[in-house]
């Protein structure tokens, strides 16, 4: 127990992501299920309209926040290491700090479920309840007198803090911790695909921790930063909402990508077609991510000039994204083909993002997409984008390095199973979404009217919603089978051409026996060119120095919800009880003798 | 943590101390935030529905001589880095303590400052000039605060003599923080008070 709360060991902090965010990934997808059975019919009446604004507002903020960036935080923390033939990541302790100030922020934005009663309200009436993007100035105290708003942006302040702190140490680690003879073009593309979302990270979280500062700033110390009356505009909170929020669209994505990229020339067995190419359309992608935020406002009429700069970049933004999918298609044409678990859901990635990505340049137009603002379509497309390419992604993911984390292979027959109940399940969920929208049915209201013509699609769309349940509910089952029942995996199941195949599994906590030389981009691989790389041996020849845990990024971590604390209840000793714990966690830390 | 940190910086891929490359992407961050803050300060220049306003209330002169404290505490780090690189640890404790010294002088310039401001009815809450001016040179303070910490720090270390010529690196990282948060101020000493 202990060694699992001081942990610093880059595997162990990778399952504890895993375990946590997936969790989170379930309370979000309950809150999708009670959404969905409130719209199987019209006039429902399961939750009232207070309750359905949290129950949309803590779903879509679940899902970005706690469930899809952990879950790919689990495979960099993971993964990057072992793919780069390192012992660890570059700051082990900041790495632990990163999880706990992770968990910590979850547990606070999900607590207000449940703690109205000290807020003199009921219990689900103070989640939450301003859409996960927030909009300015429905936030304002005037508007949003509760806790509700609050809890939320003190909980994404906490949050933002995980993923900055993550994204300088895996930059550095990857950067300066490969093996060596890796040189850049010889990273692993999932490693490559993490490194571009870093940076996204470090550059896009300061911009909403400001954005958030001034929403703060207006509700507790009387502000005006977005209060009309003093001669602010709310569009300025749209602008830095949206200047992080698209590059975040990119952070979801992308490692996702990666792991596809992965995947797809491990099980057909050839080396992935036009590796530059998709390394460089990565980068691409994230800097063109940068210059498409306005497509998210063009319903506020920034003028011809405005919407047309953003509706070619957004169009020139999908060439970096197709050229990956012919890349992955290509990859996939001629090879040795073998139709594991995880082939399917990188495959089914491929499908369901090129219906997203569709859809994606369809809102790129002002005209069309002012038909579709606030509609079901862009419900559709974003679940296209995020559970039909991230998740699926990511379980791609899951299938493929799950033996590599615990030893053990995950049941292949459960494994159809959970994907193809889930890739129907999706479909029946989300595709009528389009529909739905382009029919007239408007996003963020509790309810319809049967005259809209919208019922039959409705209750469709619920029925693949409780499919994609069922899936995910056998996964859980998989797992938990695996545990016990679950086929040893050896060092290398799949016969994958990177470093991470080399070493044992689980790996030992040291990982690599000898740090390997890598002379090639696929040195576990025989090709025309070279022969396979000779695996590190079983037992070290020399004893290794491992780092040993530390407690101080966990108090350090527990500053923050502290401090957090203090506007939420009006008190000002908790600030100082939050500074003091933050700092003395800090302090410690520095002090602390630790060797890497 | 001495041998760590030369053990560290022998083996990196680019052959950069892994402190000092996370440090120069923590800066980089850095900027975004600022950013920012000064985007929004422009954006909202000349918004304000009600008085006071800039032309009324800043008072160059006195920020000259802030901005010129700032500017010369950033000598005294280029010094104490060179002096503990060096091994000259005497000159590095006076040189490390004036740095701090000078940031702590800044921030009571500050305090006076907004103590003045706030006397003459400039609030958070009185207009957005107030709003913006507040947050953005409240987060630069905010800043210089942690750096003069860190100094303080890193002096009395120096006192106890654990702070040696082999810390260089630490000392280093805390020069590239200070000397960062000096530059963000000539931004905002240009924005805010030179250009109205």
């Amino acid at each position: 127990m202990k060694s699992w709360l001081t942990t610093t060991d880059h595997k162990r902090i990778g399952l504890l992501y895993f375990f946590t965010a997936f969790a989170f990934f379930l309370i979000g997808g309950i809150e999708a299920l009670v959404i969905r059975a409130q719209l199987a019919q019209p006039n429902g009446h399961l939750v009232t309209a207070e309750t359905y604004n949290q129950l949309f507002t803590m779903h879509g903020t679940t899902m970005v926040f706690l469930a899809l960036m952990p879950l790919s935080a689990s495979f960099f923390n993971y993964i990057v290491p072992l793919q780069i033939g390192a012992r660890d990541v570059a700051f082990p302790r900041l790495n632990a700090f990163s999880y706990w100030v992770f968990l910590l922020g979850g547990l606070f934005l999900n607590a207000s479920w449940l703690v109205g009663p000290l807020f003199h309200a009921g219990t689900l009436n103070v989640a939450p309840d301003g859409g996960w993007f927030g909009y300015a100035n429905l936030t304002e105290r005037q508007f949003s007198p509760g806790p509700n708003i609050d809890f939320w942006l003190l909980g994404l302040q906490i949050l933002g803090i995980s993923s900055l702190a993550a994204g300088f140490n895996f930059i550095v680690t990857i950067l300066n911790l490969r093996a060596p003879g890796m040189r850049m073009m010889r990273v692993p593309a999932f490693t490559w695909m993490t490194l571009v979302t870093q940076f996204l990270v470090i550059t896009a979280f300061p911009v909403i921790t400001v954005g958030l500062a001034f929403l703060m700033f207006d509700r507790f110390f009387g502000a005006h930063f977005y209060v009309h009356e003093a001669g602010a505009t709310p569009i300025l909170w749209q602008h830095l909402f949206w200047l992080f929020g698209h590059p975040e669209v990119y952070i979801l994505i992308l490692p996702a990508m990666g792991i596809v990229s992965d995947v797809l020339p491990t099980f057909a067995r050839k080396p992935l077609f036009g590796y530059t190419v998709v390394v460089y359309s990565g980068v691409l992608i994230g800097f063109m991510g940068w210059g498409v935020w306005s497509h998210h406002m063009f319903s506020v009429g920034l003028g011809p000039i405005a919407d047309s700069v953003f509706s070619a970049t957004t169009m020139l933004i999908a060439v970096p994204t197709g050229v990956k999918i012919f890349n992955w298609i290509a990859t996939l044409w001629g090879g040795d083909i073998r139709g594991t678990t995880a082939l399917h859901f990188a495959v089914g990635f491929i499908a369901m993002f090129i219906i997203g990505g569709l859809s994606g340049v369809t809102h790129a137009s002002p005209p069309t997409d002012l038909q579709q603002t606030d509609t079901y379509y862009v419900v559709a497309h974003i679940h296209y984008v995020l559970f039909g390419g991230t998740i699926m992604g990511l379980f791609a993911g899951i299938y493929y390095w799950w033996p590599k984390m615990t030893g053990r292979l995950l049941s292949e027959t459960l494994g159809k199973w959970h994907f193809w109940l889930q890739f129907v399940g999706m479909n029946l969920a989300f595709f009528p979404m389009h529909f739905i929208g382009l029919l007239g049915m408007p996003r963020r209201v509790y309810t319809y009217s049967p005259e809209l013509g919208v019922s039959d699609l409705n209750l469709l769309s619920t029925i693949g919603a409780f499919l994609i349940a069922l899936s995910i509910f056998v996964f859980l089952v998989n797992l938990l089978r695996t545990r016990t029942h679950g086929q040893r995996a050896g060092n290398d199941p799949w016969g994958g051409a990177t470093l991470e195949w080399s070493i044992a599994s689980p790996p030992p906590v040291y990982n690599f026996s000898v740090i390997p030389t890598v002379a090639n981009r696929l040195p576990r691989w025989k090709t025309e060119h070279h022969e396979p790389m000779r695996d590190p041996p079983a037992t070290p020849p020399a004893p290794i120095h491992v780092p040993g845990g530390s407690w101080w990024p966990m108090l350090a971590a527990f500053g923050l919800p502290i401090l957090a604390l203090a506007p939420l209840t009006h008190t000002l000793w908790l600030a100082l009880v939050g500074a003091a714990v933050l700092l003395a966690g800090i302090y410690l830390w520095a002090f602390e003798p630790f060797e890497v | 943590m001495t041998h760590a940190a030369s053990a560290a910086a022998h083996h990196t891929s680019l052959g950069l101390d892994s402190r000092k490359m996370a440090f120069w992407a923590f800066i980089g961050s850095e900027c975004l935030l600022f950013t920012s803050l000064i985007s929004t300060y422009l954006v909202y220049k000349g918004k304000s529905v009600v008085g006071p306003y800039p032309h009324e209330i800043l008072n160059i002169p006195f920020t000259s001589v802030s901005t010129f404290d700032l500017l010369m505490s950033s000598l005294m780090m280029v010094l104490a880095l060179a002096a503990v690189q060096r091994g000259d640890m005497r000159w590095g404790k006076i040189w490390l303590f004036s740095t701090a010294l000078l940031g702590l002088v800044f921030l009571g310039g500050q305090v006076i400052e907004f103590t003045e401001f706030v006397h003459k009815g400039l609030t958070l809450q009185t207009n957005l000039f107030g709003c913006t001016f507040f947050v953005l040179t409240g987060t630069h303070g905010a800043h210089v605060s942690v750096g003069v910490l860190w100094l303080l720090t890193l002096w009395v270390r120096a006192l106890q003599g654990k702070l040696t010529q082999a810390n260089a690196m630490t000392v280093e990282i805390t020069g590239l923080y200070w000397h960062f948060v000096d530059v963000v101020w000539i931004v905002i000493f240009t924005v805010v008070y030179l250009i109205q």
